[in-house]
């Protein structure tokens, strides 16, 4: 589903290198976690496969689905099925979140030369998804992820990829500043997501996640390179040992 | 040697005396009306157009800007279009010429042009002061409007709108407005063109707020891409009475719109919000004056404005706070979202506080759309288009959901999704 060949890739606007060679083969219905040390390059990685404009690749290639998706712009992307849940998701005074999901949606399905949801059919999925996530009816009052907690935040972020029904996923760090139930919530509707032609890609500092969303294959990044891959006891091993052993192994 | 016989008139202030002399024996009104009609004339052939030079119109230079003045044009057709919100009273001034078809019961509604000649209207028709060249030309043409009185604790349900058509030509009209005490309504003001001619239209209205009334007020100018539109509101805020006015300006080529405020009753709270939506070479100027006379009164001021291609904006918003007016709560904001790199905005907060207690702030931003805002829109499979549309509209539905009222709210939401979609 989701090849990456050799990439590098910069900052815009200074030139620093953050990604440096990377590659990665992510497969349909895997669960790869890509986990490694703060400054390794894991969010930026999951910025360049979403389509931030900051960044720029100077060299490889990211396939998706067997084609390069380095010329589309975000929205494109995110119409063919990529979906970044953030680590931050963006509050946006005066835009609606219910407004916003029917655009989304919407709009996606214009992409890809389907008809638009009916009003009743669009509130009954978002309804549905809403309960499953126990997310607040309330909530979806208010403009988007504005006055939300942290937790209500990854929710709404979980809501939209159900509603949304993309064929990758990446979670960046979807753990952080979630408590045990709300950790517990948002696994549980990653998981109902798991499918034989879904890939997810779980980015994580904790092993703790991985309880909840068990992955297939585990990753390290350091320094914007793959350094070493394996499967789920990767993780269990990083984190009892840490991250020097393998960096130290791969100098 | 009298230097006033040296300055050259422009083809606008030429445009604007002769047509005084083709309307002299036509514009209504009775002896004390004409001598205050000499007056202003007098004043406005001695002081011209203002310009730049003048502190008020340092932005706008009006001499400069106006080039040409259409003439009267009795035979332009005009009509009334379905009123903002649905179930609405309308009262209607077509190209000029009031109707009192519509009076919701209990309000008291005669034409201006009667005041005119009834010996009513004399006092009105006076300048606020040497800069108010708006006061000045539109009581020197004056010809019709409406004298509403809403009589003490009369509630309107419904929202009362007066719809000011222009076609062509110039229009000059006057709306005094009194709010009897206690009683509570909503009031639309909407100024509208019909077709591409080009018109002038002045329209000043007087709204005196007894105490203990609740106003919402409306002005929404929607005029066509060649006009000219000036408008002054004048109010006076009576005590424990509160008062929303919301301006929104999504026409016009030329648009000073005066808004000019005096608080006199204690526990009175006054908010302003003003939407300005701006695109082609137009200009729009908000100016802006209130006065806290008394002690114990709120106000907030909150301006948002959307610039797109080559447009100009101005807004000068002055509070001042009367030595006597402690405790007072003033708060101004003016956020500019400026869409293109010809386009250009001037704000002038000025606050002069003689008073030792009290709170008072301003503060003036200019902003580009957010990049991060856009790429989370865009992340989710908004084009990048329609994310910026969002954004834009974003910026001043904040403003419009205050109205909280949805037959309102949407049809104004209309109104700035049809403007966007034509300009962004």
């Amino acid at each position: 589903m989701l090849e990456i060949k050799n990439l590098h890739a910069r900052i815009a606007e200074d030139g620093t290198e953050i990604i440096r060679g990377l590659n990665l083969t992510v497969k349909a219905g895997e669960v790869a976690a890509i986990m490694g040390p703060n400054g390794s390059g894991k969010s930026t990685l999951s910025y360049i496969l979403s389509g931030r404009k900051d960044y720029e690749v100077t060299e490889g290639d990211i396939l998706y689905n067997g084609e390069s998706i380095l010329e589309l712009d975000a929205s494109e992307r995110a119409a063919k099925g990529i979906f970044l849940a953030f680590q931050y998701p963006v509050e946006i005074p005066g835009v609606a979140t219910m407004q916003f999901l029917k655009v989304a949606m919407n709009e996606q399905r214009k992409y890809r030369g389907e008809d638009e949801l009916k009003t009743p059919d669009f509130i009954r999925r978002v309804k549905e998804a809403a309960a499953e996530l126990k997310i607040n009816p309330d909530m979806l009052k208010r403009p988007l992820n504005v006055g939300f907690s942290g937790g209500e935040k990854k929710r709404a972020e979980i809501l939209q990829m159900a509603l949304l029904e993309p064929s990758l996923c990446i979670l960046d760090e979807t753990d952080s500043g979630l408590d045990i139930d709300a950790l517990k919530i948002v696994s549980d509707g990653v998981n109902a997501l798991r499918s034989p032609d879904r890939a997810v890609i779980v980015i994580t500092h904790y092993q703790r996640l991985l309880e909840y969303i068990v992955p297939d294959t585990v990753h390290v990044l350091y320094k914007g390179q793959v350094i070493k891959t394996g499967d789920k006891s990767l993780a269990l091993d990083l984190e009892a040992n840490g991250y020097a052993d393998i960096i130290g192994a791969a100098a | 040697m009298n230097i006033q016989n040296t300055i050259t008139r422009t083809a606008a202030e030429t445009a604007l005396l002769e047509a005084y002399n083709h309307q002299v024996s036509d514009l209504p009104g009775d002896g004390a009306v004409l001598s205050a009609r000499d007056l202003l004339l007098s004043d406005l052939k001695d002081a011209g157009l203002p310009t730049r030079r003048l502190e008020a119109w340092h932005y706008t230079d009006l001499r400069a800007l106006l080039r040409t003045v259409p003439a009267f044009d009795g035979s332009a057709f005009a009509e009334a279009v379905a009123p903002l919100a649905i179930g609405s009273s309308v009262l209607t001034v077509l190209n000029g010429r009031a109707d009192v078809g519509d009076a919701p019961q209990g309000v008291v509604v005669k034409r201006y042009g009667e005041s005119l000649l009834d010996g009513t209207a004399a006092g009105d028709l006076v300048e606020r002061n040497t800069e108010d060249a708006i006061g000045r030309i539109n009581g020197t043409f004056v010809r019709d409007g409406f004298e509403i009185e809403i009589p003490e604790e009369t509630v309107l349900v419904q929202p009362l709108e007066l719809q000011i058509v222009q076609s062509a030509g110039q229009s000059h009209s006057r709306f005094p407005v009194t709010f009897g005490p206690g009683s509570k309504a909503t009031v639309i003001e909407r100024h509208l063109s019909v077709d591409g001619t080009p018109s002038l239209v002045s329209s000043v209205s007087d709204l005196i707020i007894e105490a203990g009334a609740e106003v919402t007020w409306i002005l929404l100018q929607q005029q066509g891409d060649d006009d000219t539109h000036l408008g002054q509101l004048n109010f006076e805020l009576g005590e424990n009475a509160s008062f929303k006015l919301f301006v929104i300006n999504a026409g016009g080529k030329l648009v000073r719109q005066e808004v000019h405020g005096v608080v006199t009753g204690e526990g009175s709270d006054f908010k302003l919000r003003g939407i300005n939506l701006m695109g082609g070479d137009s200009l729009t100027d908000v100016t802006f004056t209130l006065g806290h006379d008394v002690a114990n009164t709120t106000s907030t001021e909150i301006i948002r404005n959307v610039l797109f291609d080559r447009a100009r904006g101005v807004f000068q918003g002055q509070i001042r706070v009367a030595q006597d007016a402690q405790k007072t709560d003033a708060k101004m904001a003016c956020n500019t979202l400026l869409l293109s790199d010809d386009a250009d905005f001037s704000a002038k907060p000025e606050l002069e506080i003689f008073a030792d207690d009290v709170q008072c702030g301003h503060g003036a931003t200019v902003i580009d759309l957010n990049p991060t805002h856009l790429y989370y829109l865009q992340a989710r499979g908004i084009p990048e288009n329609r994310a910026r549309a969002m954004l834009v509209n974003a910026f001043v539905d904040e403003i419009v959901e205050e109205l909280e009222s949805e037959t309102l709210i949407e049809p104004l939401e209309l109104i700035i999704a049809e403007w966007l979609a034509r300009h962004a």
